[in-house]
């Protein structure tokens, strides 16, 4: 595959993972957050991938089909939950729910 | 770096693909006016891993990310943004001091030289792969008699997720 080594798209990986790490941390709108959380999935799942490429044996895929599966149900039910929560006190500030906080 | 390698177009698809990836991943965090934008940043990011994956040579992985994330999830996080009508509720705007972008940067700098670090050793050439590698076809016969467990368990998800998001954005919650 030309001059390109596992190790450079591990690195793509890590690359996407922080921002998403630092997008949850640092953005306080819930939408922008799930994003967040939906970039580091796939960074582990192109990290997934590479490796299964790396070592010729597809079951890496499998498990970056199963964890798209997990993602789509996620974003599903965490929309549905953000969309109460509009409802009920009409903020997508991450701030404004603090119930659960102490 | 060899010349040789400059020329093979793996070489130019790898660098221009993961640098979308991580362009578009950057903006879904960096823009902070509107998250139409962010969510528009997310479909670039997706659409470049695809490519990515399909240089990997999993070529069903990269038809599911297409299907899957720039076609499903995106569109409904684009449609709860204008359910909501997030531009007048005052959500957007007023965060990301600069000590945070400064924080931000440095940690992204930093957590990545530490990967980077943790991921360089042990690093092996490409194996040779026989040309059924990735298919659809490999992969759903695997899916349908190694792992017909979790594919049984998957549908079980979803169909809870299914029933849970009706339930939970259906009517106000006391």
């Amino acid at each position: 595959m030309g001059d390109i080594s596992p190790f450079q798209f591990q690195v793509v990986a890590a690359l996407i993972f922080m921002i998403g790490v630092v997008g949850v941390l640092i953005r306080r709108n819930m939408i922008v957050m799930f994003m967040c959380i939906e970039l580091m999935l796939n960074a582990a799942n192109l990290s997934l991938v590479a490796f299964s490429r790396e070592i010729g044996d597809d079951q890496g895929q499998i498990l970056a089909f199963m964890v798209m599966v997990v993602a789509a149900v996620e974003v599903a039910v965490g929309l549905a939950i953000i969309i109460s929560l509009v409802r009920n006190r009409d903020t997508v500030n991450i701030e404004d729910a603090s119930q659960m906080k102490w | 770096m060899k010349l040789a390698g400059l020329l093979t177009p793996q070489f130019w698809v790898f660098w221009i693909f993961s640098s979308a990836a991580v362009a578009g991943a950057a903006g879904v965090v960096g823009n902070v006016r509107n998250p139409i934008n962010s969510a528009l940043s997310l479909v670039v990011s997706m659409l470049a891993l695809a490519g990515l994956y399909v240089l990997l040579e999993a070529q069903f992985v990269g038809l599911i990310q297409v299907m899957v994330y720039a076609g499903a999830i995106v569109v409904l996080f684009l449609f709860v943004i204008m359910l909501l009508n997030l531009r007048g509720s005052g959500a957007s705007g007023a965060e990301l001091q600069p000590l945070t972008k400064l924080v931000g940067t440095g940690l992204v700098v930093l957590g990545t030289l530490f990967l980077v670090r943790v991921l360089a050793t042990g690093r092996a050439p490409w194996p040779d792969v026989d040309p059924s590698y990735g298919t659809t076809r490999a992969i759903g016969e695997a899916l349908y008699s190694d792992y017909v467990l979790s594919v049984q368990v998957a549908g079980v998800l979803l169909l809870a997720g299914i029933l849970a998001a009706v339930v939970l954005a259906k009517k106000k919650v006391d």
